[in-house]
Formats: C-alpha cells, sequence, structure tokens
C-alpha cells in the first residue's frame, strides 16, 4: 500500500509527497495539526491540510527570514517572533549573542507542543532563556507595544487562514509603532509565481510600504512550497538591506549556515521582472 | 395539524422536497431552476436556483396560510413566547408598518419617540396617523439619543387619553432599551397597545443577560428582525402578536402590502433560523456577549475611544443596555464616527455597521471570527495612531427636539415648493432628511426647519454621512410645504 499527502499548490497543481507513517493527529482550538513522517522530505508540519515546513527544506526558510536582517541592523537586542511555533526561526535566532530576548507569539500551543515532541530539529531551542512565549493572537499582542523591538518576524502561515489578521494593514502598522526607531521588520510575504497568490503578495508589499520608508522584497527557493519561489518582505525605518549590509561583521560571528551567505544576500535582493512588475502594479 | 417539535422545520423540509421529486414547472419564476439563463446558477449555485420557485399547494401561500407556512409559523410563535408569528418577506420595515396599521387609523394618535426608524413615520404618512413625539433621553458625554423616560410616557398618556398606542424601540440601535415592563403597564392600563420595535433586539428573547424581550414584557406586538441579529436571509423579518390582537385582521394589513409573491428563500430561512435559535440561541448570543465583552476592554484599553456598555444605563431613559453592542464613542480623539468608518473601511478593509457624528456602532455575532474582532480593535488602535485630531469644532449633539407643525401625511400630500437647504428656515418640511444608516430622521415631514436641524445636516453631508430622503438627491434643494 502507498499512501500519499497531497498539498495544494493551487486549484489545479498538487504537490505530493509519499508517506511513512503518521506521527500525529490533533484538532486544536484554532486548526487541524498533523505532522507526517515522509519518505522524500522527512518529518512534515501540516495545518489545516497545508503544508507548513519540511525537515528536509525548512532551514532555507528560516535561515533567510533571520539572518538577512542580522546581518544589516548592527546591534539587535530583542525580537519578536509572530507565529513560528515550530520554532525554526527561534533556532536560528539564539545563534546570536547579542540577542537578550526573544518574544515569540504563537496563537496555537498545541503547535509548539506536539512541534517538541515531534519536530526536534526546528523546536530544540525554544527553551533557550531567553526565549518568552505567549500563546495569544499576534495582532493583540503586537499593538500594546511601543519602541520595543530591534527586529519583527512575521513567520506566518498562508494569508487565508488562522493567520489572516496578519496579513493587514493594521498589524503592520501596529508593528512599526512596536519597533524602536530603527527596527526591522521583515514578513513571509508567500509566492509570486501562481495567479492564486499574486494579490496576497502585491497587498501585503503595499501594506508596508505605506508604514515603512523602505521597503524591499527579497527571494529564496523552497522546494517544498509552491513553484519553490519564494519572496520575504524586508522593510525598515533606516536600513537598507543592501548598502547597510555589515559582511565583515557578519562572518567575525562564524555561524554556521546551510543556505545563507554574505554574497547570496546581496543576490537575493535582485529580483526578476515578473516580480518587479508585480510589485510596481 | 398536531404540534410538531422545534426540531422540525416543515417550510424547509417542503422546499427541499419540491425539489428532490423533480416537478415539472410550468409555473413562475420563469427562470425554471435557472435553466433560462446559465449564468445565474454560475453566480447563485445550481442548489439556490432550485429553491427559488413560488406559492404552490405543497409549499402554502403566505398570504393565506393553511399548511406548512402556518406549521412553521406556529413554531415560531412558541419559540419566541408569542400567541401568533407572522413570516414577513418586506423587511422588518413592513412589520412595524403593519404594528401601527393594525392598531391606529386615520386621525388617531400615536406615542411614539422621535428617534424611530424612517419606517415607523412612513406608516404614518401613509395612513394618517397622528404622532404624539416623546423627547428621547440624551447622553450628555455622548451625545446619542437613549430610550423614553416612563414619566414622560406617563405624561404623554395623560395629555392625549385618545392616543390608540405606544411605540418603543426595543433597543435603539445603540442598544439602549427604555423601561418596556413599566411602559407597558402604564399604556395598558389607560387601553393603549404597546408595540415593540425590535429591530434590533430579536436576541432579547433567547438569551437571560440581555434586556426583557417585548412578548415577555407583555408587548402587544413586536416586530423581530431576523435577519439582523437572528441569522436568516436579508429583508425576512418576523411579527409577533399576543392574543390582545385579532390575528385575521392583522394578516389582512399585512397583504394589503406584502408582496403575493414571498420569496422562499427568505422564508425557509426564518424557519432554519427559528430552529437554530431555539436550540442554539443561548450559545450563541453568549459568544456574542463575550466577543462585545472582550472588544469593549480592549477598545477602551487603547485610551481615546469609549466603548460603552452597561454602565450607561440610568434607571429610566437607558433602562438597559443590550451587550452584545459595540458602539464606539470617537468623538475623544478628534474624529466623527463617519471619518473613523470610512477609514476602517477604506484603509483597513473593515465594514462596520455605521457612523454618525460621534460613534460608530460594529454589529457582532455568533458567526464572527476572534481574529476579525481583533483586525477591528487593532485598526482603530492605528486610526488613534495616525489621525487623532483636536476635537475642538466637533458637533456634538445628535438628537434635535422636533417641532411638529403638521401630521406627516397632511405634509407629504400637501402642495409642496422646492427651496435651496438655506432658505428653507422656518418652512414646514414636505420631506424626509436622515444619514442612512442609522436612517432616524434628522427631519419628518410636517416638522419645521430649525437653525440647528440646518446645522445638522450642513455638518452631516460636510463629513460625509450618506444622506437620504429628500427628491434632490444631493440635498442642495428641499421641498417645503407652500
Amino acid at each position: 500500500m502507498e499512501l500519499w499527502y497531497t498539498d495544494k499548490h493551487t486549484e489545479d497543481v498538487n504537490f505530493s509527497i509519499k508517506v511513512k507513517k503518521q506521527l500525529a493527529s490533533h484538532r486544536s482550538e484554532i486548526q487541524q495539526i498533523d505532522i507526517l513522517d515522509t519518505y522524500g522530505f522527512g518529518r512534515v508540519l501540516v495545518l489545516d491540510g497545508d503544508l507548513m515546513i519540511t525537515e528536509k527544506d525548512e532551514y532555507i526558510y528560516h535561515e533567510m527570514m533571520t539572518h538577512v536582517p542580522m546581518a544589516v541592523h548592527p546591534h539587535v537586542e530583542s525580537v519578536l517572533v509572530v507565529g513560528g511555533g515550530d520554532g525554526g526561526t527561534v533556532r536560528e535566532l539564539v545563534k546570536y549573542p547579542g540577542i537578550k530576548e526573544i518574544d515569540l507569539v504563537e496563537s496555537d500551543k498545541e503547535v509548539v507542543t506536539l512541534a517538541s515532541i515531534h519536530l526536534p530539529f526546528t523546536a530544540c531551542k525554544l527553551r533557550d532563556p531567553r526565549v518568552r512565549m505567549h500563546f495569544e493572537e499576534g495582532l493583540r499582542f503586537v499593538r500594546a507595544k511601543k519602541d520595543a523591538y530591534d527586529l519583527i518576524i512575521v513567520d506566518c502561515p498562508d494569508p487565508y487562514g488562522p493567520a489572516e489578521g496578519l496579513f493587514t494593514r493594521e498589524f503592520y502598522g501596529n508593528c512599526c509603532n512596536a519597533l524602536k526607531d530603527d527596527g526591522i521588520l521583515i514578513n513571509q510575504h508567500e509566492s509570486p509565481f501562481y495567479a492564486a497568490h499574486q494579490t496576497s503578495v502585491k497587498n501585503a508589499h503595499q501594506h508596508i510600504a505605506i508604514e515603512f520608508p523602505v521597503s524591499t522584497v527579497y527571494q529564496c527557493h523552497i522546494p517544498s512550497y509552491p513553484s519553490g519561489h519564494w519572496l520575504f518582505g524586508f522593510a525598515s525605518l533606516k536600513y537598507d538591506p543592501v548598502r547597510d549590509l555589515d559582511a565583515v561583521r557578519w562572518e567575525k560571528l562564524g555561524i554556521t549556515t546551510r543556505y545563507y551567505n554574505t554574497e547570496l544576500h546581496r543576490g537575493a535582493f535582485a529580483l526578476p521582472n515578473y516580480v518587479r512588475e508585480l510589485l510596481k502594479s | 395539524m398536531s404540534r410538531l417539535s422545534q426540531q422540525a422545520t416543515p417550510l424547509a423540509e417542503a422546499l427541499n422536497a419540491q425539489r428532490i421529486n423533480r416537478l415539472a414547472h410550468f409555473d413562475v419564476p420563469g427562470h425554471k431552476g435557472g435553466r433560462m439563463n446559465p449564468e445565474l446558477p454560475d453566480y447563485f449555485g445550481k442548489l439556490c436556483m432550485s429553491l427559488d420557485v413560488n406559492s404552490m399547494k405543497s409549499l402554502d401561500n403566505l398570504g393565506h396560510p393553511v399548511s406548512v407556512i402556518k406549521a412553521a409559523q406556529e413554531l415560531a410563535a412558541e419559540a419566541f413566547g408569542a400567541d401568533n408569528a407572522f413570516f414577513m418577506v418586506n423587511g422588518t420595515t413592513s412589520a412595524v408598518q403593519t404594528m401601527i396599521w393594525a392598531t391606529c387609523g386615520r386621525g388617531e394618535k400615536i406615542i411614539l419617540p422621535r428617534n424611530v426608524h424612517r419606517s415607523a413615520i412612513n406608516a404614518l404618512v401613509v395612513n394618517g396617523a397622528l404622532p404624539v413625539y416623546i423627547n428621547p433621553g440624551r447622553d450628555a458625554r455622548l451625545g446619542i439619543p437613549l430610550g423614553m423616560g416612563v414619566a414622560d410616557v406617563q405624561h404623554a398618556i395623560e395629555e392625549n387619553p385618545d392616543a390608540k398606542a405606544v411605540l418603543v424601540n426595543n433597543p435603539t440601535y445603540y442598544g439602549v432599551c427604555s423601561d418596556l415592563e413599566t411602559i407597558v403597564s402604564v399604556a395598558h392600563a389607560a387601553g393603549m397597545k404597546v408595540l415593540a420595535d425590535e429591530a434590533h433586539g430579536t436576541h432579547f428573547y433567547f438569551h437571560d443577560k440581555l434586556p426583557v424581550s417585548g412578548m415577555a414584557a407583555g408587548c402587544d406586538m413586536a416586530a423581530a428582525s431576523l435577519h439582523k441579529t437572528g441569522g436568516s436571509l436579508t429583508q425576512s423579518s418576523i411579527l409577533l402578536c399576543n392574543d390582545s390582537v385579532n390575528p385575521d385582521y392583522v394578516r389582512q394589513i399585512i397583504t394589503l402590502t406584502q408582496s403575493t409573491s414571498a420569496n422562499y428563500l427568505l422564508l425557509s430561512s426564518l424557519d432554519l433560523a427559528r430552529r437554530h435559535l431555539y436550540f442554539h440561541g443561548r450559545e450563541a448570543f453568549g459568544k456574542t456577549i463575550a466577543f462585545a465583552e472582550y472588544a469593549r476592554d480592549e477598545i477602551n484599553r487603547l485610551g481615546g475611544y469609549y466603548a460603552f456598555g452597561p454602565e450607561i444605563a440610568n434607571g429610566d431613559t437607558c433602562f438597559a443596555f443590550d451587550l452584545t453592542k459595540l458602539s464606539v464613542h470617537t468623538r475623544d480623539i478628534g474624529l466623527a464616527g463617519i471619518e473613523v468608518y470610512d477609514l476602517l473601511r477604506d484603509d483597513y478593509g473593515i465594514q462596520i455597521e455605521f457612523g454618525d457624528i460621534g460613534n460608530v456602532l460594529a454589529i457582532l455575532s455568533a458567526g464572527d471570527r476572534r481574529m476579525d474582532v481583533e483586525r477591528l480593535i487593532s485598526a482603530l488602535a492605528e486610526i488613534k495612531r495616525l489621525h487623532r485630531k483636536d476635537p475642538v469644532g466637533l458637533f456634538d449633539h445628535e438628537y434635535i427636539d422636533p417641532d411638529v407643525a403638521m401630521s406627516p401625511e397632511a405634509a407629504f400630500y400637501a402642495k409642496k415648493t422646492t427651496v435651496p437647504l438655506r432658505d428653507s428656515l422656518g418652512r414646514i418640511a414636505g420631506e424626509f432628511v436622515m444619514s442612512y444608516p442609522p436612517g432616524i430622521p434628522i427631519l419628518a415631514p410636517g416638522e419645521r426647519v430649525t437653525p440647528d436641524i440646518l446645522e445638522h445636516i450642513e455638518f452631516a453631508k460636510a463629513k460625509g454621512c450618506f444622506m437620504t430622503g429628500p427628491q434632490d438627491m444631493n440635498i442642495d434643494n428641499i421641498q417645503v410645504v407652500a
């Protein structure tokens, strides 16, 4: 017998992985959480049927969300991660000794619980003493903060589910208010490739551009995500992501990465024409 | 027909059965299940089209109900604690008008608060009954009209012993209730009927933390807008009656103006909504109250805004407050409610019920999601951060005591002349002027135009309120009695 898990990349495009075993299936108050062990991609986290991360390629996503802003901002001490209950973003952040505190705001506590059991490769650093976990709505948490963070990373799934409220103008405005004067916001932007996702890429970019003087987009390649071509938003009140990259300082930290390097950092901001056009339109 | 249980939905079941039985239709509607024009099923869905049928033997007739509609109405009456219930397909407007027409004739008086919905005054325009207005109380801080004071109602009854009925908003758009039980006993003692406009009070029937419902308070009739907070389709509504009114006469009144082609999607939605409310209403409105209380706390914590709640109760003109209402006073951040309403929609993609001069109102229900409530609160935080102004210069009163010079009917049908708005001072209005929503007239036919009224209209226009009523769509001119 063969058992396959299918992630619908669009109405007309499927991405299927052969399953070894289902490790968890749990209905939380917010969503359906499934964790699979697969042949091609190792362990896979699935929320409401949608693929979130796989053991095989999650490092690309988490490294690109974390090291890009960390190589630009010279003195990050306090970080807010919105979403990210699998722990992957935190795992990358704790590599920096300069970071003093990390607030992780995850709306679904049970994602963290299950990740801690079944996804040790991402959840391994959630018990770091600098990490404080808050189980509540990201929107609610952020609007109470002012001048509190050097870096906010919005590590949330797609904009048509429980995280819908985190792809809105009010959320990015609240983030702007929660950041210090030289703060950076990194946002998971979805893929520009399929028409079905283009509107959300455009909306997120426009909402962020209204609030932040510096607002741009960078890309990477994540094989298990729709089209594999993935975008992140880089927004800041002060720093330019390429001009203010301090490669020397970052190299000195001696941080080990599998995807990110400072050469790639520069290149990631060079966008294909179709993406430029999408963001302009 | 033997009494059915509340589990039954006789009308919805019969409608579905005609679809399953594949009846060949040689009756209207001509779209024949949508096959006449494929664009309709593509747009609305095939199932929806196959349920859009006309009255027939198996589906009863709204104008003369003898089978499934009758049974469904009986179940609704039982669920709402009424002796009779009538399904309405012309909106709660038609239910309010039926209440007035069934109790007051031409030249007869009805006591009502001036902050009634336009549908009530429209009813007077049509049948020539005379309004005796009661000045509703006013909350000085919020600038909103409240309910009627018991002493004021008593006084009006003594002054007008010939009045036939008292109409009460239960509650107002803002969720404010009068002391309905005392008003009922005072009015009944004087031989007058009590009519409850429950356009915003359907939920009162299904949760004990909410103000008393019209039927429970002993009202003779109540217009319950099931589509607003009860979960049925837009435009469907229920008229409830106690046995103090003759149901057959009420039915005659309804058929004067009700469509003879009542829409079965609307009717069956009333049947389904009634069953859901009966079994799950308490849970649904408990959830709504929890959302509203949470949102009030969070919004008040933002500072600047005042999301008001049961603390505005004063024992009289605000006897009780509807906990499900989320009204927010915006004047202290220097923005008119209508400006906040526009910003929410245009900048944040959030549609709320209405914004008036000093407040915005959001309708909450069990259909809301936590995340959407958070969005609303966060967007209000952003609007305050980005748009806050000095409140000086904001117009601060909502209620204007009317000077009634003629009956609404006489003024509406009088020989009239059109004058520029600013030249209408001192003249008797021949038409309505109101912001919609909330649809409470600033000026009604028969009322004299005062400086306050002109100032109010100009301010509301300047702030971008959606003004309706006059023949002149731009509200630059107004018709006055010649």
